[in-house]
C-alpha cells in the first residue's frame, strides 16, 4: 500500500450518537451496563448523563479509519486511553467527531493517529492504528 | 457480525457484503477491528464472576484498550480466547488492572490480542462508574 505521508489527513467524519445507538451498541456489543441507557442509573452513581459505551467511540473511530483505506488493509494494532465520557442527552444525542492523521511511517507500517472530540473535549488520547504497507 | 458492524457505523463493504469481502481476499465477511472486545468481555466477565475478584463492575472504569492483530476476524471463524491477568498496580485506593485476553482460531493460530486496562475503586468509595 502505498502513499502514506506524515501529517495527511487521511478520513474525517463527524458521527451523531442517539440513545438508540446506544441501545443498538448494547445489544450487538452484549454490554448492558445500564449506565448507558438509564438515567436513574447514572443519576445515582454520579455521573453527568447517560454515556456512550466508551468502545463504541473506540469502535467509530476506526471505522471511520477502515472506511478510507483499501478492503484489505492489514491492521497490526489498535489502542486508545478512554480520557473523557461522551453524555448522550436524550434529545439532542451528540455528535463525536474524528480526525485521523498520519502520524508515523516506517519501512513496514503507517501509524494512523486519530483526534476524537466530543462537544470540543478530547474523549480519546493516545489513539492509534497501525496499517502494516 | 453485521449487526455490530452497524451499531459501530462500520460503513465499508467488506463487514457487510460477502462478495466485497471476498474481492479483497477474507473468505466472509470480515469483523470491525474492535470486535474482539465482544470475545473479550466473555472471559472479563468469567473473572467478574469470581467471587473473590474484589472487581464490582459499578465501580469499574474501563481506561485504557487495545488489539494486537495477527489477522482479522471473519464470519464462521471458531475462536477461543483466555484471559491472563498481566498486571496489578494499586494507585491510591484504586487498582489498576492489565489483561491480556488471547484469541486463536480452530487451528491453535493467533488471531488477535485484546488487552484492557480496568481501574477499580475500593470499597469506601462508591461514585465511580
Amino acid at each position: 500500500m502505498a502513499g502514506f505521508t506524515v501529517g495527511d489527513v487521511i478520513a474525517e467524519r463527524t458521527v451523531h450518537l442517539t440513545r438508540e445507538s446506544l441501545v443498538r451498541y448494547a445489544g450487538a456489543s452484549g454490554d448492558f451496563n445500564p449506565i448507558h441507557y438509564r438515567d436513574d442509573v447514572a443519576a445515582a452513581v454520579g455521573l453527568p448523563g447517560v454515556l456512550a459505551h466508551g468502545m463504541l467511540t473506540m469502535g467509530l473511530a476506526s471505522s471511520v479509519v477502515v472506511a478510507a483505506l483499501p478492503a484489505d488493509a492489514r491492521l497490526i494494532d489498535y489502542g486508545v486511553r478512554f480520557t473523557k465520557p461522551v453524555v448522550v442527552d436524550p434529545e439532542n444525542g451528540a455528535d463525536v467527531h474524528v480526525l485521523a492523521k498520519v502520524g508515523a511511517v516506517d519501512e513496514t507500517s503507517a501509524r494512523i493517529d486519530l483526534t476524537v472530540k466530543a462537544a470540543e473535549t478530547t474523549v480519546l488520547v493516545k489513539a492509534q492504528l497501525r496499517v502494516a504497507l | 457480525m453485521r449487526e455490530f458492524a452497524r451499531a459501530v457505523f462500520a460503513d465499508a463493504p467488506q463487514h457487510t457484503d460477502v462478495a466485497a469481502a471476498q474481492a479483497a481476499g477474507y473468505a466472509d465477511v470480515v469483523a470491525p477491528p474492535t470486535f474482539a472486545m465482544v470475545i473479550q468481555d466473555l472471559t472479563l466477565q468469567q473473572l467478574l464472576a469470581e467471587p473473590d475478584s474484589g472487581i464490582v463492575l459499578a465501580r469499574t472504569i474501563h481506561a485504557e484498550q487495545r488489539f494486537t492483530y495477527s489477522r482479522p476476524i471473519v464470519a464462521g471463524d471458531e475462536l477461543t480466547a483466555q484471559l491472563s491477568v498481566t498486571g496489578i498496580r494499586a494507585l491510591g485506593g484504586n487498582a489498576m488492572i492489565t489483561s491480556d485476553a488471547t484469541v486463536t482460531d480452530a487451528a491453535g493460530e493467533h488471531v488477535v490480542t485484546a488487552t484492557s486496562v480496568l481501574l477499580v475503586g475500593s470499597d469506601s468509595e462508591g461514585e465511580d462508574a
